[in-house]
């Protein structure tokens, strides 16, 4: 059975504090959930937000728990709404998107990948300021709309015959292929 | 020339790339204009892209997102596996994998066949073609 993945950015669930001292024996704790490659980038990117939302940095604090976090259904598809911030060449911007996927690892990867694309925007550039799970009622995108119809029809145009196999793959065809395939 | 097949949820397609070639699916949902959700009875519901997939000619009845039960059930009534591969296309799959599976001596069996049948056709042949002329 293919497994659902393969995705590059996987979610961590991290969880830390500020070291005990004699002033406050018991600080608080603050966990954050996040996207990142693996636990040790996950590790680093909590320790860059929480300095600048607290003040707690790497040098005197430590990490409790680091988890990731697994989609709960990943046989059903679901409407995600990801807030981002991001900097360009001339400024900070605030974005929200909307993405169908079945589970939020593959949404966030869309969203990388059309950030890259369309704004050219590097993924050490973006921050992912929240996400969550939106009704059809509730999503806004024209291009989200359009699938939420249960009797939804529409032909595939532009039918390319691939080789079944990577192997077959050719540079060179004898013939200029049809992609008028009904 | 008009389509014929659409994306419908309950479409049976063909899967023709990769290590899953020549496997048929059931649409059960789309999730974009590149990918759709699929099912099998005897697999667990997955994302597949349109790249990946050829569309049949056979639709089934069933309710977006359905469960293994009710696509069983549907895929069983409507008997679709059974007339995919009684199809023009099923039949053709099925022969090219015959071909592919015959072993070195059926190979030599079949030239030896067709040699035979091309020599009586051949001899008939001339032989009408002499009776033509006088």
């Amino acid at each position: 059975m293919p497994i659902q993945g393969g995705y590059k950015y996987h979610q961590y669930q991290v969880v830390g504090r500020h070291l005990p001292t004699e002033k406050d024996a018991e600080p608080p704790i603050f966990r954050m959930k996040l996207w990142a490659q693996d636990t040790v980038r996950a590790k680093s990117k909590f320790w860059y937000f929480l300095a600048k939302l607290r003040k707690v940095k790497k040098a005197n604090g430590q990490i409790v728990a680091v988890n990731e976090i697994f989609e709960r259904r990943p046989t059903t598809i679901k409407n995600f709404g990801i807030w981002v911030r991001y900097t360009s060449r001339t400024g900070v911007h605030n974005m929200f998107k909307e993405y169908r996927d079945v589970t939020l690892n593959g949404a966030v990867e869309q969203m990388y990948q059309e950030m890259g694309s369309r704004h050219r925007v590097r993924s050490s550039a973006l921050q992912i300021i929240k996400t969550a799970t939106i009704k059809a009622a509730d999503t806004k995108r024209a291009n989200i709309k359009q699938f939420h119809d249960s009797k939804i029809s529409f032909p595939l145009t532009r039918r390319m015959a691939r080789p079944s196999d990577p192997r077959f793959k050719t540079t060179f065809k004898a013939n200029r292929p049809n992609v008028a395939i009904f | 020339m008009p389509f014929t097949r659409y994306v419908e949820i309950g479409r049976v397609a063909l899967i023709n790339y990769g290590p899953e070639y020549g496997k048929l699916v059931v649409i059960s949902d789309v999730v974009d204009q590149n990918r759709a959700l699929v099912d099998r009875p005897d697999e667990i519901r997955r994302v597949v892209n349109f790249k990946r997939l050829v569309l049949t000619d056979f639709k089934i009845d069933i309710p977006r997102l359905a469960k293994k039960s009710v696509l069983t059930k549907a895929l069983e009534e409507a008997d679709v596996f059974a007339k995919f591969s009684n199809s023009s296309w099923g039949r053709k799959i099925a022969k090219r994998e015959a071909k592919a599976n015959l072993t070195d001596f059926e190979r030599h069996t079949a030239l030896v066949a067709k040699v035979t049948r091309s020599k009586k056709v051949r001899t008939a042949f001339n032989a009408l073609k002499k009776a033509a002329k006088n």
